[in-house]
């Protein structure tokens, strides 16, 4: 009884601060689907950004911040729409943190989102299509484009005097999407492109599938697949029939398991994949492990930045209301300001409440390009000895 | 040198896949065209004999290998066979016991027993997915190659490598041995004879005192052994899951009716034809033009049909024999 009146009492004091309130947050996530493994630790990324800036009380005179989360299944279009339909229409949420994967994002973007006036911030979505997209201002992404992807790895390949190689990719949207981004990139930069096929995931042997690449020949073999699916088959039917012996690992394929599946097989093969250096990732991760979860999970650090991000936005522009923060979010992502990293949520809102400037670097050094997406840091890796080895960021 | 070039390039995309592709076939074609060729129907659950007899001889390697006991060079999985081969035979004898002897004593018309076998597929697959999980498992060790690109290339100065994998020759080898053993079982054995018997004529081989339960506890369990064995080889070659099994099923069928079903010569040709169908069709010819008419530069890849098409050979050489020649190649039983 006493903490009922005291918790009564504290009610009543919160609401009589001006423009204190309790606002919702979306977390639109495949919690079931192809990528359910990766969704736990990515919505407690976000919800540790939240609970950092509720704890501060600094957001517009103490406004403290809640998670909704909904299910996006990653695959299924229309489950995702009537989640974030869900979300804005009976949760009512302030703004999503979310959706996981292309597809679904893009669907729910163009159905509720923007009918609503809704701001989504993905922290994992990276088809090229997304850049593109009429979005209203609403949409932004702390994940790189593949387009951007597919040019850092023409640079990696041709800074390594390989002018000529044979792409295989995964037989779906990241797959084909990867392929082409890179294939135009290469030969616009001057490298020839043998072939360009698809693999399909699931099958016992890509013997047939390594034939046509090595007939078509290159230098190199880019495969842009999975590493526990057709991706290592490929590699591991090219190493056999001595059809390749160097090999281009995008994000898909950069993995321990190259290493345990291939030794010093693929030794002088390189790739790249996303992840920022510098001080903002060491802090997240020892951030992570306090909060109890393992915060090196795949898109972990580009979730907790979505949610500071869209927290940040609303400090800016003095408003909860998507319509106002919307043009706020590049605002506080960018430089000119004070460089904030995680756990300086707090030192943040002081500045902006102060009237300055900040420039959000966060957990992956965000720095948002037009038309609001992540311009992308890349980590370039090279295996040497039957070991990965990271040779520098770009 | 650009004949030898255009050889050993060949050999090592089309020549050698194919052909231990195509024992793998045989010998699952085999055990299809006996349960068809004594039982009289056709046996869907094959493919997933196949797999749980694999599976079980991966378990048997694991307990092996952990025990310490090797076969040096050659595969672990060889020692497990008889494990394997033991395991599976007394469950497709269970399942005949339970399922298919209703049937049989019924005289149930063939299209029944067919649907009854495509219900114990379903069940084998789910248990040989209880048994060991639905994961990709690669259970090969020893000695992986017999001939290495790296190693070929220096011997020979050829600019074009060439791969033999052990598990390759293996398949070949085994093939032959288990063919020879089959042939000499059903031509010069008592049983052997029995099983012929009972095949062409139910009712005679009754009256001349053959024991008609016998002939078809003998075929289950040669149809296990072969099973069994196909399924580990094509394990061994490529990798082991269990949902890869099914998908050999059509193959294999294909290599059966191409055949002539009910016949075990035609069940062999049929594999091999099958085999290199599919891969000389799905493979760009181009390289090996290209060492063969220097000079001449064609302008795609001389590909027929995308990999991605590979099954739909098995289907489109299913309905030209079906068309044209219903009884297979060997004149076995129209279907």
């Amino acid at each position: 009884m006493k903490k009922l009146l005291l918790a009564t009492a504290a009610g009543a004091l919160m609401a009589g601060a001006a423009g204190a309130e309790e606002i919702k947050l979306g977390v639109s996530l495949g919690f079931t689907g192809p990528l359910e493994s990766m969704a736990p630790a990515m919505q407690q990324g976000a919800e540790m950004a939240m609970k950092e800036v509720s704890d501060s009380g600094l957001l517009l005179d103490g406004t403290t911040v809640v998670s909704v989360t909904g299910d996006s299944t990653c695959i299924d279009a229309a489950a995702a729409t009537a989640t974030v339909e869900r979300l804005i229409a009976a949760e009512g949420v302030k703004g999503i943190m979310g959706g996981m994967c292309s597809g679904e994002t893009i669907a729910s973007l163009e159905n509720v989102a923007k009918a609503n006036g809704m701001v989504m911030i993905s922290p994992s979505a990276t088809s090229p299509a997304l850049t593109t997209i009429e979005d209203d201002g609403l949409f932004f992404r702390t994940a790189p484009s593949d387009a951007r992807q597919g040019d850092v790895m023409a640079d990696i390949v041709l800074g390594r005097d390989i002018k000529s190689v044979a792409v295989t990719y995964t037989n779906n949207d990241y797959g084909k999407g990867l392929a082409d981004s890179f294939a135009k990139a290469f030969e616009e930069k001057g490298g020839s492109v043998t072939v360009n096929s698809a693999h399909d995931d699931g099958k016992a042997d890509y013997s047939a599938e390594v034939a046509a690449l090595a007939a078509a020949g290159g230098d190199a073999l880019v495969v842009v697949g999975y590493v526990d699916q057709g991706g290592s088959g490929v590699v591991r039917a090219a190493l056999d029939t001595g059809a390749f012996e160097t090999f281009v690992f995008p994000d898909g394929m950069v993995g321990s398991a190259l290493e345990t599946n291939f030794g010093s097989e693929i030794d002088g093969s390189f790739g790249q994949n996303p992840a920022a250096d510098g001080p903002g990732r060491e802090t997240f991760l020892t951030m992570a492990e306090e909060a109890g979860f393992d915060g090196s999970g795949a898109f972990s650090g580009e979730a907790y930045d979505a949610a500071a991000l869209m927290l940040l936005a609303m400090a800016k522009s003095g408003s909860t209301d998507p319509a106002t923060y919307k043009g706020s979010v590049m605002d506080v992502a960018n430089a000119p300001g004070e460089e904030i990293l995680p756990g300086e949520l707090a030192k943040a809102l002081e500045i902006i409440n102060g009237g300055g400037d900040v420039d959000y670097v966060g957990a992956t050094a965000v720095e948002l390009i037009e038309p609001g997406e992540s311009s992308g840091t890349f980590r370039e890796v090279e295996f040497k000895d039957g070991k990965m080895e990271v040779v520098g960021y770009r | 040198m650009d004949i030898l070039n255009a050889l050993v390039v060949f050999l090592n995309f089309v020549f050698i896949p194919a052909a231990a592709y195509g024992a793998q076939l045989a010998l699952g074609a085999l055990g299809v065209t006996l349960i068809y060729g004594i039982l009289r129907f056709s046996n869907f659950a094959h493919g997933d004999t196949m797999a749980f007899g694999t599976a079980v001889v991966i378990l048997v390697t694991w307990g092996l290998q952990s025990m310490g006991v090797s076969l040096g060079p050659l595969p672990t999985a060889l020692l497990a066979l008889p494990f394997g081969i033991a395991a599976t035979a007394a469950l497709v004898l269970a399942t005949d016991r339970a399922v298919y002897r209703f049937y049989r004593v019924k005289k149930a018309a063939p299209i029944i027993l067919v649907m009854a076998s495509v219900g114990v597929m379903f069940v084998m697959n789910g248990l040989t997915r209880l048994l060991i999980g639905v994961s990709e498992y690669r259970f090969d060790d020893g000695a992986r190659f017999i001939i290495n690109v790296r190693d070929f290339r220096e011997w020979s100065g050829l600019p074009e490598g060439l791969a033999l994998r052990s598990t390759q020759a293996l398949t070949l080898v085994v093939a032959v041995i288990v063919v020879a053993a089959l042939f000499w079982f059903l031509n010069r054995t008592k049983s052997g004879k029995a099983m012929r018997a009972y095949s062409d004529n139910e009712d005679l081989a009754l009256l001349s005192g053959i024991d008609p339960e016998r002939v078809v506890r003998l075929t289950w369990i040669i149809a296990a052994s072969l099973a069994t064995i196909a399924g580990t080889l094509y394990g061994l070659d490529k990798s082991f899951k269990a949902f890869n099994y099914f998908q050999i099923l059509l193959p294999i069928f294909a290599a059966a009716i191409v055949g002539g079903l009910g016949s075990p010569l035609g069940a062999i040709a049929g594999g091999f034809l099958v085999a290199f169908s599919e891969v000389a069709v799905t493979y760009p010819w181009v390289k090996v033009v290209g060492y063969l008419a220097p000079g001449y530069e064609p302008g795609g890849l001389m590909q027929l049909l995308g990999t991605e098409y590979k099954f739909a050979v098995s289907f489109v050489i299913l309905i030209v024999v079906l068309l044209f020649r219903p009884t297979g190649l060997f004149r076995g039983k129209s279907v």
